[in-house]
């Protein structure tokens, strides 16, 4: 397979396109909210596999008889399992494990309890800003590492560009499919950073390659790079996809949105280091020196 | 120019030999790979919580109801040393970190700051203000007094959790003041987390005769005594007037035993004393015969039996309207010892073995369907080079379990997860050689030629590439917790291997075939 697309024609485009991703992506972020998870709320989550299948509704009457607090009730995987998710304002760590307590007491003896799962209100503000921090730091770490691998402040302006791209969209992604937000969905998030900048890096060293060994217009140039390393891109971007697609499918229920987000970023990676990253180092006015 | 160096074969050879070494250890359960001959490594892949089910419990220790003990404390040292010594003082109490008192006699503080100061412990500051002296306890006091708390707690904690049967727990501090414990495989978490929340201190008092509806007709409670609930809700004695002094702790106690009464034929707690708490029981019931004792655990009376004769031999029995678990659980608990300071649950994750099960299975089922996809796919779209490229990717999931067991690391959910991740990753630095190995024929170059500049090209890019995935993993492991961290780790070693296994042995493989075959044509 030899390819020989005119990228570069399409960056307005793109950039439209991916202008208004942003702008959705924020719009949902604010607007509709992450789906917060225990692990950064504090609350209380209770996986429950009962022998038949349960009326949702008449648990959810039950529940919210005794106890006071959000409430969510949702069918998990398979109709006979049910995940709680309590969520309680309280600083006081104890009701919480009474809610635990309670909610047991509630539900028929046969029930198997699949997942307990407590998060006092101290350790979820902890676990936020261990997030955040995590967050931060290795895209601090990335932006240093392409700044010194890539002579020209465009090629690392190009690639933090694309990498902030991908990590807005996925959030947006976790906003509008209201998949929960936890632990896990930070690795996704950093998983997806490594891999959107891996992406990038692979069309921009062949930039550089091409640099010194072409003479042809940059514009060119570009199209030319991002064509000779379409087919691995291509390539790539399957295998991993094959991959998740079969954790996917079969990986079970737990980490079913890990997966789905990862998916998502490994798609939206491959966009951005094509019809992002390269088209914006011209955008940010690179220009070749001329070879005296 | 391609040529087959002996000594890269010899070392890829070795890896690939280490790498099953170290494999073999994980196709047998823990009890079988004890019993493996010697030569063979017993370094296993662990699971994590998630997928053996088990507790995970993040405790925090109160350290400051310590320091507030140990203030009380401070002021009854205190009164002694200004007794002995005759100095007169009012207003004498504790503080948030230590005591204060006021010197009456203003000529006598000089002479009171030098006594207090020689009296008590080190590492308490004594100060003199006008006419007050203040105690306060040094930062490095503190420091080593709640180092010294959280150190007891684990100890405490440890010996409950070994008390209760759980197999292979781990116990560890964390930060300032708290513990880590984990509870793999148990059954019912519930009871073992009763055991380690509570701080099971057992003291001794005298039952006051004094019934509770007389002091309520009083109006008022003898002097010296307090009012306390019955452990037992159920009972008929729900409230009892109790002697504030203690006889007894159970810091004294050196074993415990639930067993059966050979007369009531119920439930008991069988005690005995160390010989110092022998002496002091056997003076107590002594002088107090015919009297009412109090037991109360944890301020509460768990039983209040008649003394109706002295007992010298420094055991007795603790009756109580006690199940055989109740009665066990208190013989663990008396057995362990009584926590320092209250002890408060911060984060709970419990996955039950039904859990564990299906998410092993499930791991099991998406690595295979993931791997054989993979393969297939590469098969297809590069032949011969495929296959190849499929060799390394076996390798490379024999070397990254490998390695897991090395370091007998914890595998968890998203660590299967990571290794999926990895087998669709792990392609790459092949797919980058092999495109880039077409380019080269593409341009008019020999087969030999455009293998060796393939390679030469694209160790740069695979370099530059994986670094950036590895800060990513690098930064989870560092801030992660639990199963992240599993899924940081399964993510970096594949990283690593995968560039291993795409750069030195595919190459290698592929400069075998070409020297051995000599092909005119290869196809990509």
């Amino acid at each position: 397979m030899y390819f020989n697309f005119n990228f570069y024609k399409y960056r307005k485009i793109a950039f439209v396109f991916s202008f208004l991703l942003m702008i959705l992506s924020i719009f949902l972020f604010f607007k509709k909210n992450l789906n917060l998870g225990i692990d950064f709320k504090g609350g209380v989550m209770v996986e429950a596999k009962f022998l038949s299948e349960p009326s949702l509704l008449e648990l959810r009457n039950n529940v919210s008889s005794f106890i006071d607090g959000n409430i969510e009730i949702q069918e998990f995987g398979e109709p006979t399992t049910v995940l709680f998710r309590i969520e309680k304002n309280s600083d006081e760590e104890n009701e919480q494990k009474m809610i635990v307590a309670k909610l047991k007491d509630s539900l028929p003896e046969n029930v198997d309890y699949r997942r307990v799962e407590f998060v006092g209100p101290k350790v979820g503000k902890e676990l936020q800003i261990m997030g955040l921090k995590a967050i931060l730091y290795s895209l601090i770490a990335m932006f240093i590492y392409i700044w010194f691998r890539f002579s020209g402040w465009q090629f690392g302006l190009g690639a933090v560009f694309a990498l902030f791209h991908d990590v807005f969209s996925t959030l947006g992604f976790f906003a509008l499919t209201q998949i929960e937000f936890n632990l896990a969905s930070i690795a996704a998030i950093l998983t997806i950073a490594g891999y959107s900048i891996n992406d990038t890096v692979v069309v921009f060293d062949r930039i550089r390659e091409n640099l010194v060994k072409t003479e042809i217009p940059f514009s060119e140039l570009l199209n030319k790079s991002i064509n000779q390393t379409l087919s691995r891109t291509i390539m790539t971007s399957l295998t991993t996809l094959l991959a998740l697609l079969a954790l996917f499918i079969f990986g079970g229920e737990v980490i079913k949105g890990f997966v789905s987000a990862m998916m998502w970023g490994v798609l939206v990676g491959t966009y951005s280091s094509i019809f992002i990253a390269s088209p914006l180092i011209i955008l940010f006015g690179f220009v070749r020196e001329k070879k005296s | 120019m391609l040529e087959i160096s002996k000594w890269k074969f010899f070392i890829v050879l070795s890896v690939c030999i280490l790498g099953i070494y170290f494999l073999v250890p994980n196709f047998y359960n823990k009890t079988e790979v004890t019993g493996l001959p010697d030569y063979i490594s017993k370094k296993q892949v662990n699971l994590g919580l998630d997928l053996q089910g088990g507790s995970h419990l993040l405790l925090e220790v109160d350290t400051r109801a310590v320091l507030k003990e140990r203030s009380e404390y401070l002021v009854d040292e205190l009164r002694s040393i200004l007794r002995k010594n005759k100095i007169k003082y009012t207003n004498l109490g504790s503080k948030v970190k230590g005591a204060i008192v006021t010197i009456t006699d203003q000529n006598k503080l000089q002479e009171a700051l030098i006594i207090v100061r020689k009296g008590v412990e080190n590492g308490i500051i004594v100060n003199s203000d006008k006419n007050k002296l203040t105690l306060s306890f040094s930062d490095q006091y503190i420091i080593d007094t709640n180092n010294q708390t959280v150190e007891q707690s684990i100890e405490v904690v440890r010996k409950r959790v070994d008390e209760s049967g759980t197999k292979e727990p781990t116990i560890q501090k964390q930060g300032e003041d708290r513990i880590i414990v984990q509870l793999p495989g148990i059954k019912d978490p519930e009871r073992v987390k009763s055991l380690i929340g509570r701080t099971a201190k057992l003291n001794f008092h005298l039952l006051d005769p004094t019934t509770v509806e007389l002091a309520e007709q009083r109006g008022k409670l003898p002097p010296g005594t307090f009012k306390v609930q019955n452990a037992d809700p159920t009972a008929y004695e729900k409230q009892f007037v109790v002697k504030k002094r203690v006889l007894l702790t159970g810091d004294r106690l050196v074993n415990a035993a639930a067993t059966v009464d050979a007369q009531s034929g119920k439930y008991v707690v069988a005690f005995e004393f160390d010989r110092k708490g022998a002496k002091k029981f056997a003076k107590v019931t002594t002088e107090n015969t015919y009297q009412r004792l109090a037991i109360l655990l944890d301020d509460k009376v768990i039983s209040a039996p008649q003394i109706r004769e002295p007992i010298t031999g420094g055991s007795g029995n603790i009756s109580g309207n006690f199940s055989p678990e109740t009665a066990n659980d208190l013989a663990v608990l008396l057995r362990a010892g009584s926590l320092p300071a209250p002890i408060k649950v911060l984060e709970e994750r419990t996955v039950g073995p039904s859990l564990g099960e299906d998410s092993i299975k499930a791991g099991k089922k998406a690595l295979k369907i993931g791997f054989v996809l993979v393969i297939i796919f590469m098969m297809i779209r590069y032949r011969l080079f495929g296959m190849i490229a499929d060799l390394a990717i076996i390798l490379n999931i024999v070397l990254l379990v490998s390695l897991l067991s090395l370091i007998e690391a914890t595998l968890t959910m998203p660590g299967i997860a990571g290794i999926v991740l990895t087998i669709g990753m792990a392609v790459d630095a092949n797919v980058l050689v092999f495109e880039r190995i077409k380019e080269e024929l593409k341009s008019g170059r020999s087969i030999m030629n455009s293998i060796d500049l393939g390679y030469k090209f694209a160790v740069k890019t695979i370099l530059d590439a994986n670094f950036t995935t590895l800060i990513a993993a690098l930064l989870l492991f560092n801030y992660g917790s639990g199963p992240i961290k599993g899924f940081a780790v399964t993510l970096s070693i594949g990283i690593v291997t995968s560039m291993f296994t795409a750069l030195v042995l595919t190459k290698l493989l592929v400069t075998i075939w070409i020297v051995k075959f000599k092909p005119n044509k290869i196809f990509l």
